[in-house]
């Protein structure tokens, strides 16, 4: 079987922009623009940038939960885009998704078990209701829960708690691709951690692989083997995650780490603060030649004319800049 | 340095269908002329109902001042008339909110916003309202700013927003800014911008500033001294620098332990605080964190540690077993 568990080929996502009444789409959002990036085999694959940068609609994509505008979403070599519906459904069950605000995605009328429970019944994976019932127990254990968690609601649990529903409930179809967006913005501090040692921990034991969609640059460098680091649709930069931190190419990478404040008073009255000019400009009309020129603190003419391409720049580092 | 504000022995609770919570419980902390505070923590600690406390704020009848000080320039803002309030809130301590686009009017342009303050407080007429407008939006980044004058918010990005609130903020000449997670709805690179800005006027003009944050990286960007809190109370008080060089409690340890920096080599696992966030109407008689502390003995549950120093006169911290912490550290 071959090391690559997904592939995301040019994929390009447009949302049109309605105009009047009866007019037709006056514009485009071009929220993903030609992406491509792989995910092997039990690694932890990074997706960072600001909001607006097509992180999350890049992963809705591979969830098919967004028809993509063109491109593929292999799938051990099978592309889930052309794939005939029920087919896709028994695919679609070994990629699970677990999102940021464990308030608002789960039911808030049904227990625990029951949430727990749903995608066994849905999926047909347990159809009896006894056996159900134990392997609603088994996942409540697998993520820290207490076996009379099952009988609570929702708003009866704390927030570190439901995020903790919410990967249970990602891992009753045992699937082999979590798709993580933003997992542990919504927590508190001190509750992150704990989130982010589970998944750890369940990532080794049960063998599972991540896409880890956050904004936060300090979680992900920890959490990732490899980092993808996108700006309005688009990839600036692809490495390891030692590579990415150490020797970012994109100076967009460069300024995105150094805006991450540290816990450090001595260190940050020493530190060097590149802070950014302008804003990340709109997607439905982005700038020529390279998206991020206009605010790029290196930027040349042809910067503004060519559009750079993302190629290798150290092996196994690609970077989208004409300077890199 | 003279305190400008000194917040003492403050109580605010709110009666909820599940009890009477103590949002804050007894608080004393102070800002002096011309310095940056923090006040940090976690969701609940009572930290925003502490500057809402100030501005006097509070949601009533649920929630009540039940007693303290809170002198500023040496008055006694609890026993002020509502109207004599009315003329501390914008005039001499302006507030800046997480969310900006709820808390401007979206049905007024960004003129009258700006303007209305200038006009009530400085008893300004229109047109040189309308200038100090102009530079005030200037002075905060916003390009093209006579033009801005007639937008509304909608036609503002969530950056442009912020600094519209910290220009309205700065209007009349305000000794104290009270900034309540000025930052956290924005992106990073937006964040710096927000925050360095902040920096800069808040020293060019000597305007105090109270930052209020969950974000340990910022407090150490930008905060001359620390307060931290925890289920109500300030839990250690000390200067940055002893704050993070030297934590005297074992939360503050446990917090600066539980996140990943980016200047440190990768850890192969985060050390967390275990347990859960305490539930406010059910608090444990002794130290609210002592269900989750690893320094933990039995006089913790039994009585409230008071806020004591090691000493330092600057650095406190409210936790019984704090010398074993500390040496424990140093060893």
């Amino acid at each position: 079987m071959s090391d690559v568990l997904l592939e995301v080929r040019n994929l390009v996502k447009h949302f049109p922009v309605g105009g009047g009444m009866f007019g037709g789409p006056v514009a485009t959002v071009r929220a993903v623009d030609d992406v491509s990036f792989t995910v092997r085999r039990g690694e932890t694959v990074g997706l960072v940038g600001e909001s607006g940068c097509g992180k999350t609609t890049t992963g809705r994509c591979i969830l098919q939960l967004e028809r993509p505008t063109s491109g593929q979403i292999l799938f051990e070599g099978t592309d889930l885009i052309t794939l005939p519906a029920e087919e896709l459904r028994v695919l679609r069950r070994r990629i699970q998704v677990i999102f940021q605000d464990p308030f608002s995605s789960l039911n808030p009328r049904m227990t625990i078990g029951q949430i727990l429970a749903e995608p066994l019944k849905v999926h047909r994976i347990i159809p009896e209701k006894t056996a159900r019932a134990e392997k609603v127990q088994e996942l409540l254990a697998q993520v820290g829960l207490l076996s009379q968690h099952a009988d609570r609601y929702p708003h009866q649990l704390s927030g570190g708690q439901r995020q903790r529903v919410g990967i249970a409930r990602a891992l009753a179809t045992e699937p082999s691709l979590i798709i993580c967006d933003e997992p542990v913005s919504a927590l508190d501090v001190s509750i992150q951690a704990q989130i982010i040692n589970l998944l750890e921990e369940l990532q080794s034991r049960l063998g599972l692989t991540y896409l880890f969609i956050a904004h936060d640059l300090s979680v992900v460098r920890h959490i990732s083997d490899r980092v993808v680091v996108m700006y309005l649709g688009k990839i600036a930069e692809v490495a390891d995650r030692t590579a990415l931190y150490e020797s970012p190419v994109h100076p967009y990478t460069r300024a995105l780490l150094s805006a991450v404040p540290i816990p450090d008073p001595k260190l940050e009255a020493s530190r060097e603060h590149t802070v950014l000019r302008g804003e990340v400009p709109s997607p439905l009309n982005p700038p020529s030649g390279c998206v991020f020129h206009p605010r790029c603190p290196i930027a040349e003419p042809r910067c503004s004319a060519e559009i750079p391409l993302l190629r290798e720049i150290h092996p196994e580092h690609r970077g989208a800049c004409h300077l890199a | 340095m003279a305190s400008l504000l000194e917040v003492r022995n403050l109580q605010t609770s709110f009666s909820t269908a599940s009890g009477v919570v103590r949002a804050v419980d007894g608080v004393s902390w102070d800002v002096r002329e011309g310095e940056t505070v923090a006040l940090v923590g976690e969701s609940g600690c009572g930290k925003s109902v502490s500057a809402l406390s100030v501005m006097r704020l509070v949601a009533e009848p649920a929630g009540r001042i039940e007693g303290g000080q809170i002198l500023f320039k040496g008055r006694d803002l609890l026993l002020l008339s509502d109207e004599e309030m009315r003329h501390v809130r914008g005039r001499e301590i302006a507030m800046i909110f997480q969310e900006p686009m709820t808390s401007l009017n979206p049905v007024l342009t960004i003129g009258r916003q700006l303007t209305e303050g200038l006009e009530i407080h400085m008893k300004m007429a229109r047109e040189p309202a309308q200038a100090r407008a102009i530079e005030l939006l200037g002075m905060v980044g916003i390009p093209d700013p006579a033009r801005r004058l007639g937008q509304y918010p909608h036609h503002f990005s969530g950056g442009m927003r912020q600094r519209m609130m910290i220009a309205m903020a700065l209007a009349c000449n305000p000794s104290l800014i009270l900034a309540d997670e000025p930052t956290t709805a924005l992106d990073v690179t937006i964040q710096a911008q927000i925050l360095e800005l902040l920096k800069d006027l808040s020293r060019r003009l000597g305007v105090a500033m109270l930052i209020i944050t969950h974000n340990l990286g910022v407090v150490a960007r930008y905060a001359d001294r620390v307060n931290v809190m925890y289920a109500g109370r300030i839990i250690e008080q000390a200067s940055a620098g002893d704050l993070y060089g030297d934590p005297q409690h074992p939360y503050t340890l446990g917090l600066l332990r539980s996140v990943p920096r980016l200047d440190e080599p990768r850890r192969a696992h985060l050390a967390p605080i275990e347990g859960q966030p305490p539930d406010l109407t059910r608090l444990p008689p002794g130290c609210a964190f002592a269900p989750r502390c690893a320094f933990r003995v039995e006089r913790c549950a039994e009585a409230v540690p008071p806020l004591r120093s090691l000493g330092s006169a600057e650095h406190l911290t409210a936790c019984w077993e704090a010398e074993r912490l500390v040496n424990r550290a140093a060893a």
